[in-house]
């Protein structure tokens, strides 16, 4: 399975430079690479979807951000009770005459259509990534004409863990 | 404000000296230049430019020595050696642009052999970063994965914060390069100066001391070993171990192993030293490192000079890894026992903890065979210098007590064999990068850190062409530096490899024609002597050592010498060749 990272950095120029340089240094690859502020102003969060790798590979991998004086906190969730959703946008081709065929099929998946033109719609869905690739592959007979994914975004499970405990772990990291 | 001598310009800001309780405002590059006293630097490298007029003027005539090099890359050499051979952060200055580029060699060689570094460069006024403005480049873009950190500076008021943290990063941890970036115009803001605060840094906190319940397994695992060594690496230095490293090693009896870096860690003339090890080490260090079942790794980070072939590297022992760098562990060789931390806390806590000696005095005794079975060799025949008799006959004529800086090269392997190294901080060389170039500024840089001590310079004639703009500033300043250039009229380890391994075809690695480098030095000011017998070597290199002040001395040396024993690329350390004539 393709191992997902949690890395908490400084929110400060130059950082994600720092991070993608250090990837091309060491030779790691990624499949999706998200990042956003989180609740604290001066933190960001980027979420990585790695290459599948051996555990040793991972493990430098995890060291060599950790060795990076921006980055705060790196959390390996491959293996841990997470919620991970990316978004997708899929403009597929839609005449008038499929247009019902395509809003039954896409109702299951909770997708959207957010737009609409003479001959295409954009469905709008999100998920994890099993779900979102599931819909991609139900559209594609209908001709996709374009397709943006955001990557996967992820967050540790707050009931599995306990809140409580989880705050008191990162406040000894993050003095904020 | 105590510590803060009189400007020697005028200050935009003067506040009356009873104002204690307020900051005192100062201009952006007088604040680099305070901040630089605070730290206790005493010798700064660099080399001015449009960009940094404003730090140069704050500069001019403020205390601290600043040594002019003839190039950039000069300047950071020049600074790795100092930080050598001091254990103190190397502090180099250049301009945006040009000045800056000069400096990536530098960094990168800093940041593979850990030495601690403060670049300062000039950028572009704030207003114009990023319109290609003159002498713009991004050098915190290019220097990112040569430097441990680096930063650009946006407002005066961050240059107290960002200098403190720089020199803290630099000279803590692994240390390494950090760069700071700074445009011109900052230089020229006015913001208040306090240098009191301890670096706040919540992603960068270095476990100094190691796990105890680390410590004990090492120990267990000791007190079980049949065949143990210790590999030494610059961590030793690093650290500044060497007194634990000994006490230790006598303790248990262990043999010791050296990297290149790490030479002088563990005194060369002792019953337990067996050499370095690695590709062209000594066949007991490399039987050691083969045969061992418990090799004790004190911050060596398994280089594949070192290792050679991996599957062949230590096959059967329990692996202990002491290491600051945590991500240095397991990276190159799967790891039984990891500690992170500092060595000289890891000897501490394992020097506390006895166990019962480990009986492996048949381990000890076949090793120490083997040392005195096979040396480092030469075969010294007709009238020509041999490289290595040369090198010997310096250590003789030195006692073992010069520092020794090198170049890359055959003549750096060398040096690395046959310099018996008895102390730590008495050698320099480029490990990690190989940096050809280096080894006349970082001599420069090493005398600046001990000027009491005799810096011999050993080149090769091609590594000395790469960078000997340099002996402007040995000329300049008469330093006593002495430049042996090893001339074999090659680049001699390339020639090397194309006689083993690509047919003895010689490609663009034969220096048929050469300068006069007598001629050149003596424009310089440098007094040159030349030696091309082994009937004169002895005689001429006592003079030549012996006379005061700069010199350099030329030496036509065995074209076809090469460097043995050699683990050759691909095999393991097992199969050596050429351990014996």
């Amino acid at each position: 399975m393709s191992p997902v990272l949690s890395v908490l950095v400084h929110n400060k120029p130059g950082v994600l430079h720092r991070i993608t340089a250090l990837f091309m240094r060491k030779g790691f690859n990624i499949q999706s690479l998200t990042v956003g502020i989180t609740e604290s102003p001066d933190v960001s969060r980027m979420t990585l979807v790695m290459s599948e790798m051996d555990e040793a590979a991972l493990e430098q991998v995890m060291k060599q951000l950790h060795k990076q004086i921006d980055v705060l906190k790196v959390t390996d969730l491959t293996e841990e009770p997470m919620v991970a959703r990316e978004l997708v946008l899929i403009q597929v081709n839609s005449p008038v005459q499929q247009r019902s065929i395509i809003h039954a099929l896409i109702e299951p998946f909770r997708a959207n259509i957010i737009d609409v033109a003479r001959d295409t719609v954009t469905i709008q869905v999100t998920g994890d990534t099993n779900k979102v690739e599931a819909l991609i592959a139900l559209l594609r007979p209908y001709g996709i004409r374009e397709l943006a994914r955001t990557g996967l975004t992820a967050l540790p499970r707050d009931s599995v863990l306990g809140s409580d405990a989880r705050r008191v772990s990162e406040g000894q990291v993050l003095p904020i | 404000m105590p510590g803060l001598s009189e400007p020697t310009q005028d200050m935009s800001n003067n506040i009356p000296s009873e104002a204690v309780t307020e900051p005192k405002l100062l201009k952006g590059a007088d604040m680099v230049v305070e901040v630089l006293r605070r730290e206790q630097v005493d010798v700064i490298f660099g080399y001015p430019g449009g960009a940094v007029l404003p730090l140069y003027d704050a500069l001019y005539q403020c205390g601290i020595r600043h040594v002019l090099t003839r190039h950039e890359q000069g300047a950071i050499h020049a600074a790795e050696g100092y930080a050598r051979v001091t254990g103190r952060p190397g502090v180099v200055i250049a301009t945006s642009g040009p000045g800056a580029t000069n400096l990536v060699t530098g960094l990168a060689d800093a940041m593979l052999d850990s030495i601690p570094i403060v670049a300062i460069t000039g950028q572009v006024a704030k207003s114009v970063i990023g319109t290609d403005a003159f002498q713009e480049t991004s050098i915190i873009g290019i220097s990112t994965p040569i430097t441990k950190h680096n930063y650009q500076i946006r407002h005066a008021s961050e240059i107290p914060k960002v200098f403190k943290e720089a020199f803290h990063i630099a000279n803590s941890g692994r240390k390494g390069p950090v760069l700071i970036d700074i445009p011109k115009d900052v230089a020229g803001e006015v913001a208040p100066f306090t240098y009191e605060d301890p670096p706040q840094l919540p992603g960068y906190q270095p476990t100094v001391a190691p796990h105890h319940l680390q410590i004990r397994k090492v120990m267990s695992g000791l007190a079980e070993a049949k065949r143990p060594v210790i590999l030494a690496g610059a961590g030793v230095l690093h650290a500044q171990a060497s007194e634990q490293l000994l006490a230790f090693a006598e303790r248990y009896r262990i043999p010791v192993v050296h990297t290149l870096l790490g030479l002088g860690g563990f005194p060369a003339n002792h019953e337990l030293f067996l050499g370095m090890g690695g590709m062209h080490g000594s066949a007991a260090a490399n039987k050691a490192l083969y045969e061992t079942d418990f090799l004790i790794n004190l911050g060596a980070r398994f280089d594949d000079r070192l290792t050679g072939k991996l599957d062949h590297f230590a096959p059967n022992a329990t692996i202990v890894h002491v290491d600051i760098d945590p991500a240095e562990i397991g990276k190159n060789i799967p790891t039984d026992i990891p500690v992170v931390g500092d060595v000289g806390e890891a000897l501490n806590m394992m020097l506390s903890v006895a166990v019962d000696k480990p009986d492996c005095s048949g381990w000890v005794e076949e090793l120490l065979a083997v040392k005195a079975e096979f040396p480092f060799w030469f075969v010294q025949e007709g009238e020509l210098i041999k490289p290595q008799r040369l090198i010997a006959e310096i250590a003789r004529i030195t006692d073992g007590e010069a520092v020794v800086v090198t170049d890359v090269g055959q003549h750096q392997m060398w040096a690395a064999q046959f310099y018996p190294f008895r102390a730590p901080d008495k050698w320099v060389t480029s490990g990690g990068l190989g940096t050809m170039g280096f080894g006349l500024p970082a001599a420069i840089g090493a005398h600046f850190g001990k000027p009491d001590a005799l810096t011999v310079a050993i080149v090769g004639d091609a590594g000395f062409q790469m960078t000997l703009q340099e002996l402007a500033v040995i000329g300049e300043m008469q330093l006593p530096v002495k430049i042996v250039i090893v001339n074999n009229g090659a680049l001699g380890m390339v020639r090397q490899w194309q006689e083993l391994f690509h047919g003895e075809r010689y490609s663009s690695s034969l220096l048929e024609w050469q300068p006069d480098f007598l001629l050149l030095a003596r424009a310089y000011g440098i007094p040159a002597m030349k030696i091309v017998s082994d009937a004169e070597l002895s005689g001429q290199l006592e003079a030549f050592l012996a006379a005061p002040g700069p010199g350099l001395l030329e030496c036509i040396v065995e074209p076809r010498e090469n460097v043995y024993p050699m683990v050759a690329p691909g095999t393991g350390i097992h199969q050596m060749v050429g351990v014996k004539p």
